[in-house]
């Protein structure tokens, strides 16, 4: 078998030479290290040694070609005629070992070098192998950021990356197509500069809703029938739905309620109410007292005014109340700061001008933010039974529901009182029963005590 | 325009600028009569005789020392280390000296001298032939580092080199000295140094690289685009101080980015370039910053499959962009 023979590696740097003149031709026979050719490179003159001993079959490149390093230039018929002459040094059957480098840059060595690096590779796809859909949820900071500005449910992305990983690429897909996703995709800047600031900065929004039945983020693939309407996701809109669903997932909420006789209350906020209205400027609502009585609450259970934190729980020093505000077709959660500094006037105030500048659209990022508790006033609709869904990441949130006069037993006897229900839903990783009951056995002590010793200012 | 080499290329530039510039000379080890072991500087001790094409002792910082000083007097020295290997006895002249001198003499001296030193491994030279020493110079400010890939950039940078008021260290990879041939202007232009220069526009994954490797980078690249992958492929041909603003924009065009270097990976360049990224570009990214580097050894081996075990090659290039693609 003929065997070929490469232009050797003539010097540093060196990467063709030419074959200036052979030394052998066609049918002599060589012994090993025996010139072949003469070879000039632009840095030196040399000759080619023979690799094996055996006989000349074929010279590949002719005389005053340049050829790069590594070329095949000959082949020699190995053994052939050389036999005596070669025995002595080197055995027919060993491999060709070359004196130049260039040869051992054959396939030979390749296969030693390639395995070198392959573990690694292997690691890489053991990695994935070990956990085949892992990277599915694993979104990329870029993937983030564009699904974000676009709206866009990356529950619903179909990844084509490593373990079905959603790649920068796929969600950019999404947006140049423009329909896949719902119809809010498609102007996404529109939908933030017309809208108000607060409500463009809808992240620390909403969470106090009126009951559990709330629609999860993305419904697995409902169609709509013929006549049916279509309404366009606003970012408002789906903030709500995903933080709705966030506090949902995330905080095992529990539930529990108590009812207060509010009788005092009402006859006290009903004396009240005119004088308080002309001074004020301003209507005297129940919601300030149940407020009042809920901070007072909170002061002595600080634990309900706290926050779960993954490896610990963060028990916040402020009492701010979140209180929640609906407008015709958004839900927003101002905060009233430092509610525990306040009086019931001071109370009022805030809850009127929040309220206020809720529906005008002119609520601050610093209005949304930093809500330690939630207080829901679902009885201003009429509603006498919730489950709230807790204001994420606070630890509980109480719902107001309407006062309505009903016949209890005081003292065996049956008597008509104007009662309230309290409702509460608790994240049950910080919280635990006794001391929600306890909390709320607080405030429902605060609200029957009211009466004509109350301060309102 | 004619396709030269690499060094001819560079042997083009010392020449012009020589004959533009009369303070402009060579000095090092075999430059003159022997028109240096790599022949960069053939032909030039007969052009401008050997005044100015000047033969030293095998005395790296007398090479670079002589030059600082000729340079603080005006002259605009090319010192040509024959080995980037060789220039550890220089490294007090040029950070303590040379990069430092406007400096400390506030503003009243300069010194425009170019250090050229071939580098990099591929050509059997083993350890003292073969090293990448750039990573020691980035961490230099008064100092600039240039490392240009192709024959076109090494003219023009090498003139920029020459023509700057400060230091500049000029790495040539001696593989692509004969490997490596385009075209280049046979009139005079000068490239700006601190710019990186896109080689490839692509939009799969981003690859960083300079020097021999950024050739492998592109041979990977055209391969992988009959599989489809469209790679961005960044020459940062300057290595110190980095363009910043061009890492930044090939980093976010494909949020994939893979640094490429021979040279050892802990430590080398291409952490900086990863730290400029991730300072910069963390919202557009969509993977981790890779790097395919030299393995951390103290040198290159001479055992031919040690070496080749040791040099990047088109083709582990490929397999990492191929993984990143994919990622």
């Amino acid at each position: 078998m003929a065997t070929k023979v490469l232009m050797p590696q003539l010097g540093e740097s060196v990467t063709e030479g030419t074959i200036s003149k052979w030394l052998v031709k066609v049918g002599d026979t060589v012994k090993k290290y025996d010139s072949l050719a003469e070879v000039s490179t632009d840095k030196v003159n040399a000759e080619v040694p023979s690799t094996i001993s055996g006989r000349v079959t074929e010279l590949v490149v002719p005389e005053g070609e340049t050829v790069a390093i590594g070329t095949l230039i000959l082949y020699i018929e190995e053994g052939a005629e050389a036999g005596e002459a070669a025995a002595p040094t080197a055995p027919a059957a060993e491999p060709t070992v070359p004196a130049a480098a260039p040869a051992v840059s054959a396939s030979g060595l390749a296969a030693a070098v390639q395995a070198a690096p392959q573990p690694s590779r292997q690691e890489a796809a053991q990695v994935l192998a070990s956990a085949p859909n892992a990277a599915k949820q694993r979104y990329s900071p870029a993937v983030m950021v564009l699904s974000q500005e676009h709206g866009i449910d990356l529950s619903r992305v179909t990844g084509t990356g490593a373990g079905g990983r959603v790649t920068r690429k796929d969600v950019q897909a999404i947006i140049d197509a423009g329909g896949q996703q719902p119809a809010a995709d498609a102007q996404p800047a529109a939908a933030q500069t017309t809208a108000a600031p607060a409500t463009a900065e809808a992240q620390p929004t909403p969470a106090a809703p009126v009951s559990a039945s709330s629609a999860p983020a993305a419904p697995a693939a409902v169609s709509a029938g013929s006549g049916d309407e279509i309404i366009p996701v606003t970012p408002v809109r789906r903030t709500i739905a995903s933080r709705m669903v966030q506090s949902k997932h995330e905080a095992p909420h529990a539930w529990t309620m108590v009812e207060v006789d509010a009788t005092h209350l009402v006859n006290f906020r009903n004396q009240a109410k005119g004088d308080f209205a002309r001074k004020e400027g301003l209507n005297l609502t129940f919601l300030p007292f149940f407020i009042k009585a809920v901070v007072e609450a909170l002061k002595e259970y600080p634990m309900i005014n706290s926050t779960w934190a993954g490896d610990k729980i963060i028990v916040k020093k402020n009492i701010n109340i979140s209180i929640a505000v609906s407008t015709e077709d958004a839900l927003y959660v101002p905060v009233i700061k430092d509610a525990d500094q306040k009086s019931i006037l001071g109370i009022a105030k805030a809850v009127d001008d929040l309220a206020a500048r809720t529906r005008a659209g002119k609520l601050s990022m610093d209005d949304m933010t930093g809500g330690t508790f939630t207080v829901n006033n679902t009885g201003s609709f009429g509603s006498i039974q919730s489950q709230p869904i807790i204001n994420s990441p606070q630890a509980a949130i109480l719902s107001v529901e309407s006062i309505v006069k009903r016949p209890v037993v005081i003292n065996d006897m049956i008597a008509i009182r104007s009662m309230v229900n309290l409702c509460m839903s608790l994240d049950h990783r910080v919280l635990d029963g006794l001391v929600c009951g306890r909390f709320l056995q607080s405030v429902k002590q605060k609200l029957e005590n009211i009466g004509p010793d109350t301060k309102l200012y | 325009m004619a396709v030269i080499s690499f060094i001819d290329a560079i042997t083009m530039a010392m020449r012009e600028e020589m004959r533009r510039d009369p303070n402009v000379f060579v000095l090092g080890e075999d430059v003159g009569v022997r028109g240096g072991v790599f022949r960069a500087t053939v032909g030039l001790i007969e052009e401008f005789g050997e005044g100015r094409v000047i033969d030293t002792p095998l005395a790296e910082s007398a090479i670079v020392g002589v030059g600082i000083g000729a340079a603080a007097y005006g002259m605009r020295p090319i010192a040509e280390i024959q080995f980037a290997d060789f220039i550890m006895p220089a490294v007090n002249q040029i950070v303590s000296e040379a990069a430092k001198m406007r400096y400390r003499s506030n503003n009243d001296w300069n010194c425009p001298i170019t250090i050229r030193a071939p580098f990099g491994g591929g050509v059997h030279g083993a350890l003292y032939h073969s090293q990448s020493v750039e990573a020691m110079f980035t961490n230099v400010p008064g100092l600039k580092v240039v490392a240009p890939s192709t024959p076109y950039d090494a003219k023009g940078l090498l003139k920029a080199a020459i023509r700057d008021e400060d230091p500049v260290l000029f790495f040539e990879h001696k593989r692509c000295y004969r490997l490596i041939k385009g075209e280049v202007p046979e009139h005079d232009y000068v490239l700006p140094i601190g710019k990186a220069d896109v080689k490839r526009e692509g939009t799969d994954i981003t690859v960083i690289s300079y020097g021999l490797a950024l050739h492998f980078c592109l041979q990977a690249a055209e391969k992988l685009a009959q599989e489809g992958i469209s790679a961005h492929v960044l020459d940062l041909r300057t290595l110190y101080p980095l363009d910043k603003e061009a890492i930044a924009e090939a980093a976010a065009k494909t949020g994939k980015v893979l640094i490429v270097h021979e040279d050892n990976k802990e430590g080398g360049v291409g952490g900086e370039v990863a730290a400029i990224i991730a300072e910069q570009c963390l919202f557009e990214l969509d993977a981790p910053i890779k790097r395919l580097c030299g393995p951390d050894v103290p040198a290159m081996p001479f055992s031919p499959p040690m070496e080749k075990y040791f040099m990047l090659n088109p083709d582990k290039v490929l397999e990492a962009m191929r993984e990143l693609a994919n990622f």
